[in-house]
């Protein structure tokens, strides 16, 4: 009942927050997609790269969260502002799965299939955008959804850098002692990270061909 | 002079390697004349495929040359020439996320042909092939059986009317009985088309029943062309072991 009532009084900032942490999971998404799609193509065509590149990215992955804000820090530029700062962690973060489902995803497409296309003279460039992308569509979004939902629960880390989002209460909450104030964080977190998934996965199945 | 132009495919002593492990395929030379069906018979493993591929620039030789129309495969551009040559291979690999009306319209829509043209094609393919269009061009691959897939498989190959036609081992998956459906189905169709067509299977049956003339390949070297009377006559070890193991497992044939 309590909780509740601190809900309701601090909507306003509960609300604001949650924009602030949706706006720092998407811009992270997007720059993610940006990079992670096109690299995991290119590592298909340049299959030399793949082990570095995942070997990388994987490395990445282990570092913890925090540590990886810390690192960043004294980097030009970036450390100059927190959002800079944690979008950068975050797009970091969201890459592995990106690159790898994409990666693996365009390698498991039928080799008979693939064979037909090139025996048919199709160029590299239409195998890849006619063939092979809407055959791994499925494996790419999985990484999509897992790279997202990931990144909505490390994006309360960005508070620590000051960057906003809904890490503030958690870390307010955990300073105060009080409860009341972590699951101001926590509860939107959540949900956040459990709609987010849903809406992917409606996606994933509206553009994924059903074998 | 003449003789050029009755030659549409020609191999010059061609070798090939796959990245330094054994030849795959040595110092093969041999002509496919212009309409005729040659069948590359050989077991698993003889280079058939290979030789098949090298025709369409999949592989390119590692020796000698293989000319298409009188041109080096390596002189011509690759998408050209494979747009000029149908390409079946073993289950069809038709594109599961295309409709059969996608599937069999590839090639004339890569080529930009205006959609009518294309429409009227595709319609025209599935009837050359028994497929009444209306039932089958919104069909997705996973929605037909094994032989209607085949079937769709040479419609697209002979959409955009290429003078080549290679065929990897089409049938093989097909169960008996539709297979020589099928088999048959093509026989007819070849009479009418007489496209210039190589063939390759393990199946001598199938052979004998399809091929202008036979070449044998036995681990990577090719034993002999023969016409399907010849093959059955000939006296060469390797062909005799074939008719042989035709006639043992096939108890009642009459041949």
């Amino acid at each position: 009942m309590d909780t509740l009532h601190f809900f309701i009084k601090n909507q306003g900032q509960i609300l604001q927050l949650t924009l602030e942490h949706l706006w720092l999971v998407g811009i992270s998404m997007l720059l993610a997609v940006a990079v992670g799609l096109p690299l995991g193509i290119l590592l298909t065509r340049q299959r030399a790269l793949s082990k570095p590149v995942i070997g990388g990215a994987n490395i990445v992955q282990t570092i913890p969260s925090l540590a990886l804000f810390g690192f960043l820090l004294p980097v030009p530029w970036l450390g100059e502002r927190a959002d800079r700062l944690a979008i950068a962690a975050l797009t970091l973060y969201a890459l592995l799965p990106l690159i790898r489902n994409t990666y693996t995803g365009i390698l498991g497409v039928d080799p008979g299939v693939r064979e037909a296309a090139l025996g048919m003279g199709m160029t590299d460039r239409q195998v890849l955008l006619q063939v092979e992308l809407p055959l791994a569509m499925g494996v790419i979004l999985a990484g999509v959804r897992v790279a997202t939902v990931i990144t909505v629960g490390v994006a309360t880390i960005a508070a620590a850098v000051g960057a906003g989002g809904l890490g503030e209460f958690i870390f307010r909450g955990v300073a105060m002692v009080d409860n009341r104030v972590i699951l101001a964080g926590a509860i939107p977190a959540a949900l956040l990270a459990l709609m987010i998934d849903m809406l992917l996965g409606l996606l994933e199945r509206k553009l994924t061909y059903q074998q | 002079m003449n003789e050029a132009r009755e030659t549409a495919i020609e191999f010059r002593r061609v070798s090939f390697r796959a990245t330094n492990v054994h030849l795959l395929l040595s110092d093969f030379s041999l002509s496919v004349r212009r309409g005729e069906t040659l069948v590359l018979l050989g077991r698993s493993g003889s280079g058939k495929t290979t030789t098949l591929k090298l025709i369409n620039r999949m592989l390119e030789p590692s020796v000698g040359e293989v000319q298409v129309e009188g041109r080096s495969t390596l002189a011509w551009d690759p998408i050209r020439l494979r747009r000029s040559i149908g390409y079946v291979i073993q289950e069809a690999g038709l594109f599961p996320h295309f409709t059969v009306e996608r599937n069999v319209g590839l090639v004339p829509q890569l080529e930009r042909w205006s959609p009518e043209k294309v429409r009227a094609r595709v319609r025209e393919m599935l009837e050359l092939v028994g497929l009444p269009p209306e039932l089958f061009l919104s069909r997705y691959p996973r929605e037909l059986s094994g032989g209607q897939r085949q079937r769709v498989g040479v419609a697209r190959a002979l959409a955009s009317d290429p003078p080549l036609l290679l065929m990897d081992e089409p049938f093989g998956a097909l169960d008996l009985l539709t297979r020589v459906e099928i088999q048959r189905e093509f026989q007819a169709l070849q009479e009418r088309l007489k496209k210039t067509t190589v063939f390759v299977t393990h199946d001598m049956r199938e052979a004998l029943l399809l091929g202008t003339r036979i070449a044998l390949l036995e681990a990577g070297k090719l034993v002999g062309v023969f016409t399907p009377d010849d093959f059955l006559r000939a006296r060469d070890p390797i062909v005799t072991a074939y008719v042989e193991a035709f006639r043992t497992s096939d108890g009642k044939s009459n041949l």
